[in-house]
This record gives C-alpha cells, structure tokens and sequence, in this order.
C-alpha cells in the first residue's frame, strides 16, 4: 500500500528532525502561511470548504463548514482539541511529536480565515513529551515573526497558548474542553445554547478543531483543493490516519486513504492476526463505536458512508482488533469501564448507567451471572440510549454515556452465547 | 496564605498573563502547586485561589475534578499503568500485577517508605506500543511483566534523580507505538508533567 502521505509525509522521509523549524522550512513548511495572510478570509473559507476536509477528531464534520457557522462578534478564539485520550487512539501524539510546526501552520492559517488572533492548543497531561515538542515549536514560531504581533510583516496579530490537560477523557468533548480552559470542571455544556460557534469560550466565538484536521490545511493549501480531493475517496477526501492496535501484527498509526477494506486493513496494512490465531471481532472507530465482525464486515468499504450505514463509525480512526482468544465479556467491561470512570457525573443516566453496566459485566465475567443478566445490561443501556438507535439518541448533554453501550449491544447482537455462557458455566468458556 | 518561592511565583505571573482571564489558569498553576510540594496540599490551592481570585472551593472543585492533580502524596515515582482494553489485549492485567508485587502495595497506593506510587491508569495514547506505562507521565512502552519488575528494582536502587523516557525505553520497553527517532536528555523530577513553563523540566545528563 504507497498511497501518498500528507501529514505523516515529513516524519517519514526524515525521521530523525521532522520536528526541527530547520526541517519544516526545508520542506516547504510555513509556505502555506504565508499566501494564506495574503488571501481574503471568504477565499480561505471556501478553500477549507471545497476541499470537502472532514473533522478528524471522531464527529467527521465539514471543516470549511464548521468555520462558516462562526458568529460575527469578536474577539473570536481559536481552540485546538489535543486532548486524544480514546482507548486504542493515539495519532495526535505522533503528530504533535514529530511535525508540532505542521500544526502551528494549520492553526495560523485558521486564525487568519476566522480573523482570530487568540489561538489555544490544549494537550493531554499526560502527553508531557508532544506537549514540550510543541511549546518549543511556539516559541521559534513567535521568533521567527511567525507569530506573535504582526505575523509576517502583516498587521495581523496572533498569540499562541499551550495549555496541558490533567487527566479527563471527557474535556475532549469541545464544550466541556472549554470549561477546562475556563478553569472550570470539564463538564459538557448544553446546546443550545452552548454551541461553540456562538457562544463558545468565555462566552465569544469559538472554534474547536482537532490536531490532525488542521495538519491538513498546510497541504490544501500548497497543492490545490483538487489535489486533496484526489486523494481521497468520494465523499471522503484526503487521507485518514488510522490508529491499529490489539491482535494484529503490526500495529501503528497508517495515513491512507478512505476506500480500502477492512480486510485490506487488518490483513495487508496491519499484517494479520499473530500467533495463527484467528479475527473474532474489531472495534472500527474508537471505543465509542459498535464493534464490526468477519466475514460480515469484512469486505466492506472504509468510508463514513459505509462504516454509518453498517451501524458503526469511523469515529477517531482507532482500529482495536481482537482475535479468537479474546473474553468479549471482558473486553467489554474494559471499554464500559472507561467510559464509567470518565463520567463527568452531571447526567443521571450516564452517571448511574455507565457504573452499573459495568458492575453487572463484571459479575458476568466473574462467573456470578444471572439469567436476566442481559436482558438488564439492554435495559440499562436503553436509559441511557433510547431505543438503542444508531447514531444514539441521547438523553445526556454529550455522547458520553451512549458510547458506553456500543460494546453492549455488540457482545450481546454477536456473541449471545458467549455471554450466556459465562452465566451458565459461572466461567469463562475460553479458558479450558 | 503564604506565598512560594520567588521562582514560582514568577512562572505564576507569567502563565496568568497569558490568558484573556485570571481563571483559565488554574489548571497550569495547580501544577505549579504539586511541582512545589509533590501534591496538593491545602496550602497550595489557597495560594492558587488568591493568585487567581477564586476561593479555595472554586479551586478544590477544579483540583478533584482531573485524575492527575493528586490531594494525597503519590510518591516520588509514581508508576501509571494502562490497563483499557488495547493493552488489556495484550496483557496490562499482568503488568499490573507484577507491579502491586514488585512494589508491595495494590493500584492506588504508595509504598511505605514513600518512594513509589502504583496506579492503573486509562488509556495513556499509546496503544500501538501496548502494554504501556509511565513513571512520571514519562512514557516506556512494549512492557512485559518481567520488565516492570526490573523497572521498580532498578527506580529503587538508582533512584534517578530525573526521569528520562528514553532511558527507560532503551532499559525496560519494547515495541513502540511509531519510531521515536531521536532521544533527549530531558524529563521529570516528580509526579507531575515535565513541562518548560511549569519549571519541572530537567536534564537527565548533568
């Protein structure tokens, strides 16, 4: 597979400096920001927005589109979402580690585009490594006039803030993030009237974007908007990092474009299921996102399109694989268990729900199941998530709590009998 | 309330001026607080709160809040451990266990000399390079049980007074999540992130 690289490109080709101010101007870095403080802000807008760039962070939203929801007041700000903490994501982290200077130029141009001259990346604490890498490309930034007052000889000013997190899934949620740069509890806030784009932080203008959706924007605009959209497939233009981990042979991080089959991606990009074993199931988007299983899923296409229609998402990009050894009772209850752990606590039924779904997988792995078990675990799971629709109707302000039934309602609509019978062996069937 | 030493309460100055509002650094001058007493004491947020000009409380709510303002001592090292389901996969559980009997305590505690905390952590974003672990939020990735255990032994005996990822990698790790490339000679002094405007960075090689 040697589909074109954009936004691992660098780190690719130059391993050891990628990160380096030296190697990003060798490379044709910062080019794209300086046209983008010569273009008007509607040109740059309708670039973003033909380029047809969807959001990286899980929501796959148009960017270009986002943007132009923006509210006229000022003073706008600008809020880079480096807060990456879903189990089995961890593309950001590459980014910000080895070409910080990429996103500096996507937040530069997306300042000037949104007349924004305050722009905040917000990292995980515990990324402290990415987060020194980036602080260090601010600051040569600001000295070379990149940033700063007057940003390349212009009138425009821009000021650049690295803030690191401390520890809470849930301010990668754009509303709750913002509380946290408020500092304030990263608990989500209600929309309406909440919507960043009017009323985002401290109350002005806000846009939320995620790292790897402004690593893109160097390279809209130095090699065209058709060139993106070549790359990509249909609806889904550019590449896509996908972040594959768990039972394959070689996991990692994989710019590609959509298109290819998740057969294609396990097997070929990723190497296969190791030690002969075989695929049982695989999370395809993060652990938010019902699990896909072969041979249904297998030939299908990776595209939002197909991944939604299928009762699944893209999400984040994070490819969790399990082969045929794998306790789905258990696995289950490690993702419920996050997602009990990052409640923020503010909705009762994601509160409550989340902790109980993992209290009764627990018992069932423990050998302590009852008949009625998962019958609760779907009644449970439909207080939080009504109907148990895809995508989720909600009855919380984030999606927070319905992620927490994705692995519910797929152990129990692929696995049943695994499930009953942890409950009627008191064990785990898989251990012999 | 007592104020810190005059070092800190300039990097204090410094990381408000760089907010529209007082507020939003709260989160930044937390760390400030533990990077002064290894965690937060009461002391620490009431100097927070005046810095910032919200009570104790406001800051309280905030500290409690986030996994990794710790209000209890942790330790000088204080090992996370992920344990979510991609280095569940590949055998967290195990790791995890070697560690409570390596250090002696269960997840969550702290060894009695207080030298080392142990805790199970979520998802730490390294899960190409699973099982993972950090000392210190410094990350060492492809860890097997056998390897944690020479890793608490070796924190023991060495007693690094900064704790470097590369060293540890090279040491204890395994595969990683992508190619880290080059190493540094940088990291953390105690259980918190090392990180320039917090003061916490330091060479490992001096």
């Amino acid at each position: 597979m040697n589909a074109p690289l954009l936004v691992t490109k660098r780190m690719v080709e130059h391993p050891t400096d990628s990160h380096t101010l030296e190697r990003y101007k060798a490379t044709g870095g910062y080019a794209a920001a300086k046209r983008a403080v010569s273009m008007t802000r509607d040109e740059l807008v309708e670039a973003v927005k033909s380029s047809g760039l969807l959001g990286r962070g899980g929501a796959a939203f148009s960017a270009g589109l986002k943007w132009s929801f923006l509210a006229p007041a000022r003073p706008a700000y600008l809020v880079v979402n480096g807060d990456e903490s879903e189990p089995g994501t961890f593309k950001d982290r590459q980014l910000l580690e080895r070409d910080p200077h990429q996103l500096i130029e996507g937040v530069i141009i997306t300042a000037i585009a949104n007349e924004v001259h305050h722009a905040f990346i917000y990292i995980r604490g515990e990324y402290p490594k990415p987060a020194r890498r980036v602080q260090q490309a601010v600051e040569e930034a600001y000295r070379q006039g990149y940033l700063g007052q007057g940003i390349f000889d212009t009138d425009f000013d821009l000021e650049v803030i690295v803030h690191l997190g401390a520890g809470a899934y849930i301010c990668g949620e754009e509303t709750a993030l913002i509380n946290s740069l408020e500092g304030l509890r990263g608990e989500p806030r209600l929309k309406p009237p909440y919507f960043p784009a009017a009323v985002g932080l401290y109350n002005k203008p806000t846009i939320v974007n995620n790292v790897e959706t402004l690593s893109n924007l160097p390279h809209i605009l130095n090699d065209g908007v058709d060139a993106f959209k070549a790359l990509g497939h249909e609806a889904d233009t550019g590449t896509f990092l996908f972040s594959v981990s768990g039972h394959v042979e070689k996991p990692g991080n994989y710019e590609l474009p959509h298109g290819l089959t998740w057969r294609e991606l396990i097997f070929d990009v990723a190497g296969g299921i190791p030690n002969g074993r075989k695929l049982k199931t695989w999370i395809p988007g993060g652990a938010s996102a019902p699990w896909f299983v072969p041979p249904d899923h297998l030939d299908l296409p990776i595209t939002k399109d197909d991944t939604a229609k299928a009762g699944s998402m893209l999400g984040s990009g994070a490819v969790v694989v399990m082969n045929d050894s794998t306790c789905v009772v258990r696995a289950a209850e490690r993702v419920v268990r996050f997602f009990a752990h990052e409640s923020c606590g503010q909705c009762t039924p994601c509160r409550e729900g989340t902790s109980w779904l993992e209290l009764i997988l627990r018992r069932i792995e423990s050998g302590q199941g009852r008949e009625v078990d998962p019958d609760l675990l779907l009644d449970v799971s439909d207080n939080i998530s009504v109907g148990l629709a895809w995508p989720p109707k909600m009855t919380t302000i984030c999606p927070l709590g319905p992620s927490a039934v994705s692995p519910i309602i797929s152990i129990i609509k692929y696995f049943k009998d695994e499930v009953m019978a942890h409950i009627h062996d008191g064990r785990c069937p898989l251990i012999a | 309330m007592s104020k810190w030493p005059e070092a800190t309460e300039e990097r204090a100055r410094a990381i408000i001026a760089q907010y529209p509002n007082r507020r939003s650094a709260v989160m930044p001058l937390l760390y400030l607080a533990m990077s002064e007493e290894g965690y937060l004491t009461e002391a620490g947020m009431a100097r927070v709160a005046e810095l910032v000009g919200i009570t104790p409380a406001q800051v309280l709510s905030v500290a409690s809040f986030y996994t990794m303002y710790k209000l209890e001592p942790v330790g000088r090292y204080l090992i996370s451990c992920c344990t979510s389901i991609s280095c569940m996969l590949l055998g967290s559980d195990d790791v995890l266990h070697a560690l409570e009997e390596e250090v002696g305590v269960a997840s969550g505690e702290v060894d009695s000399e207080g030298l080392i905390g142990l805790e199970h952590a979520e998802c730490i974003g390294a899960c190409g390079g699973a099982p993972a672990m950090q000392v210190n939020y410094e990350l060492i990735e492809g860890i097997n049980p056998e390897k944690a255990r020479q890793l608490v032994e070796w924190l023991r005996k060495a007693r690094p007074e900064v704790v470097n990822t590369d060293e540890m990698q090279s040491l204890f790790g395994g595969r990683p999540s992508f190619d880290w490339a080059i190493t540094e000679d940088v990291g953390a002094v105690g259980p918190y992130p090392a990180y320039e405007p917090f003061g916490t960075v330091r060479s490992s090689t001096e």
